[in-house]
């Protein structure tokens, strides 16, 4: 079975600034990683290769540094990765993003399952999985918990619904998004880092699409765009509820309720 | 000798702290009779939770004119019943003393209440930008109990134990009288050294109500290495050899798959990697990306020459996270693997820590038990569990004897100490005056005397 792994390189840190004037993250100076939720994937996708034989390959768009992460993906137990690059690809939403995404997927290969973390720690969308899967024409299932099975060219997952957990059986090929902290991923091997040739990481641009039309990709591609980039606000009001073990009770529950938690 | 506590004695206690600091009978949590490993219980007569130095002060007058014991308690982690008031009389708790009272960025220090969790100043620390080193495992313990048992913990191995970051201490003597020892000085050759002698005596000389602790800068970088070997002894016999690189890590541990899986059991969490017998674990800072990726290298190559068989990079704050929350929990996690358990905290010198795993290892062979351990491999401190599991009574306190008899002294014909870090408390008085013998025994008492000629500060500990 081959397993395709998209993965993202974000920010190496939670506590990135966004610049006031400009209302762009500031990336300068701030070291970036393998999006967190992207691990699962990746673990899912390596665990799967073990148990039913096969290869895993990762894909990833954005600048030409962003091979890092593929080499890292590498290290993890990928056999291979592409890095989708160009200045075309700037800018892009979640839809020109998902569009280029699939374009580079048809150009790498076939592939009986794709894998997608649930969301980014940058861009927090969490859609860009089930959009690829559309432009591809393929069935997508979000928060996938476990992959359970794979025979007679089906993949068994367990899913979850947030009231419920489902069980369902997709057929292949197919795009599954994993929930986070569903496994514990694999550490990066210093051993295979040693052994990564250049040949194992390959370059897609524009031109090797076979969509050439520049209005799909990046800023002029992209049915959104950003007015303004703001750091969440961070709320650290406490406030304490008096009474016995019952009143305390009541009035948490009210809380909770008038704020909409539950 | 001691005098009982009176109903004019509680009288008294709630007029200096007011009647809701002052439990006392039936009234008192049966937690507060023992610490977390000790095997040693006794109820206080009286429990007090004190707010200030000048309460302790009052507190300790009257003790001291009733002639009343006194235990000081702070988050009851210990592990050799040190906060064990085993003569009964009050028991003065300090989580309440639990402000940061100053952080003084010229002289890189920071002033706090005893009642501090090791947590919380972690955290204080990194939100300025500065990193208090000590890291012992129990991060829920307080800095007062940290500075008394001169904790030590994993980043030893580069930034040495508590003992080196205590600058000064506000302190109350026996009788009641505050005072203050060292001061936020850089150097000190005034005399002897009053303030390293408080610290590492587990409450037995002084009550210690404020510490001036030293902060170095937050190192911007740091990455470790968990790197699997085919055998335990490969494992430690690597450490040796990376000292000799001159690369100095922050923190070297050892850890056996065995011990691992008890974590994973205990906290419901899968290990990154379970596939080997043995790992060590190390962890390098500095503050550029050169720096740190230039010692990683050097340290993997040698590793993998030295038989290693893989490093896996433990780069991102998730992947320390997974790695170091499990290295948190060993002891928990073997507590929680047993019916009971018995711990040794030897200290041997760094290149003899893989004959003293051999031995123990043949030791649990022989006597039949599970001695599973962990601990720092960068600075020579073992932690070694003996595990009851399915043993009766009888055969449980025989083994412990001839398990820990055996095990100290082979800690003593290596060169090594009774403690690293968890001190002496009641329960390893014995093994201290075996290896140390009389005179230095003699001496340590003679110092108890100087402070506390009644003997009412946590009496029979350590050298008593």
């Amino acid at each position: 079975m081959n397993i395709l792994v998209c993965i993202k390189q974000v920010p190496g840190s939670s506590n990135v600034e966004v610049d006031p004037v400009t209302g762009v993250l500031k990336r300068d100076g701030v070291k970036s990683k393998l999006n967190p939720y992207d691990l699962y994937g990746l673990e899912t996708a390596i665990e799967l290769c073990e148990r039913f034989g096969g290869e895993v390959e990762t894909i990833t768009m954005g600048p030409p540094q962003a091979k890092s992460i593929i080499v890292e993906s590498i290290c993890m137990g990928a056999k291979r990765g592409t890095v989708l690059s160009d200045r075309k690809f700037a800018g892009a939403d979640v839809l020109a993003t998902a569009y280029t995404i699939s374009q580079g997927i048809k150009k790498t290969g076939e592939f009986d399952l794709i894998i997608c973390g649930k969301q980014t720690t940058d861009g927090d969308t969490a859609q860009v999985g089930a959009e690829v899967a559309e432009y591809l024409g393929i069935p997508n299932v979000s928060n996938v918990l476990s992959v359970d099975d794979v025979k007679d060219g089906k993949v068994f997952v367990t899913a979850s619904l947030d009231e419920k957990i489902v069980k369902m059986e997709i057929a292949l090929p197919c795009l599954i998004s994993v929930d986070g902290d569903i496994n514990s991923p694999r550490l990066p091997s210093y051993k295979v880092k040693q052994t990564v040739t250049d040949d194992m990481v390959k370059f897609i641009s524009f031109a090797d699409f076979e969509d050439r039309n520049e209005k799909h990709y990046g800023l002029s591609g992209s049915a959104t765009q950003v007015e303004r980039i703001f750091p969440p606000e961070k709320n650290s009001e406490k406030s304490s509820i008096e009474g016995d073990a019952e009143a305390q009770a009541e009035g948490l529950f009210a809380l909770i309720k008038n704020r909409k938690v539950i | 000798m001691y005098s009982k506590v009176t109903s004019e004695d509680i009288k008294k206690l709630c007029g200096i702290l007011g009647e809701d600091n002052v439990i006392y009978g039936e009234a008192i949590n049966p937690d507060y009779a023992h610490d977390e490993l000790g095997g040693i219980e006794k109820m206080p007569e009286v429990l007090v939770k004190v707010h200030s130095t000048e309460e302790v002060s009052a507190v300790m007058k009257l003790a001291y004119e009733r002639t009343i014991p006194v235990t000081v308690r702070g988050s009851g982690t210990g592990l050799v019943g040190a906060a064990v008031p085993i003569e009964g009389g009050i028991l003065l708790e300090t989580t309440a003393m639990n402000k940061i009272i100053e952080l003084d960025k010229d002289t890189l220090t920071v002033t706090v209440q005893p009642g501090v969790l090791l947590m919380e100043l972690a955290a204080f620390a990194e939100e300025n930008d500065f990193l208090y080193p000590p890291d012992p495992g129990e991060k829920s313990a307080t800095i007062g109990g940290n500075i008394s048992t001169n904790a030590g913990g994993m980043r030893a191995v580069k930034y040495g134990v508590t003992r080196d970051y205590v600058r000064a201490l506000t302190v109350v003597l026996p009788n009641g009288e505050i005072q203050k020892l060292g001061a936020k000085v850089a150097k000190n050759s005034s005399g002897y050294s009053l303030k390293d002698l408080v610290v590492g005596s587990e409450g037995t000389l002084c009550v210690i109500t404020e510490a001036v602790l030293k902060l170095v800068p937050l190192p911007k970088v740091s990455t470790s290495l968990l790197v699997p070997f085919p055998d335990m002894k490969s494992a430690i016999e690597a450490v040796p050899k990376i000292f000799r690189s001159k690369i100095t890590p922050t923190a070297i541990e050892y850890m056996s798959r065995d011990t691992i899986l008890f974590s994973e059991n205990y906290l419901g969490k899968r290990f990154p990697d379970t596939k080997n017998d043995a790992y060590i674990l190390l962890t390098f800072d500095g503050n550029t990306e050169e720096q740190v990726d230039g010692n990683v290298k050097e340290i993997a190559d040698l590793c993998l020459e030295i038989g290693a068989l893989d490093v896996y990079i433990v780069d991102t704050d998730e992947r320390k996270k997974s790695v170091w929350s499990a290295r948190g929990a060993f002891l928990e996690a073997i507590k929680a693997s047993t019916t009971e358990m018995d711990e040794c905290d030897v200290v041997v010198p760094v290149n003899k820590v893989d004959q003293f795993i051999k031995f123990t290892h043949a030791l649990a062979d022989e006597m039949k038990v599970r001695i599973p351990s962990f601990g720092h491999a960068g600075d020579g401190n073992l932690h070694v569990y003996i595990c009851r599991d399915n043993l009766d009574d009888k055969s449980w306190e025989d083994v412990l004897k001839v398990c820990f008899d055996r095990m100290y002294s082979k800690a003593e014909e290596l060169g090594g100490l009774v403690s690293g870090e968890h001190g002496i408390g009641f329960v390893k008085k014995g093994y201290l005056k075996k290896q140390y013998g009389d005179t230095p025994i003699e001496i340590m008492q003679g110092i108890k005397r100087v402070f506390d000629e009644k003997n009412i500060l946590n009496p029979g500990k350590i050298c008593y």
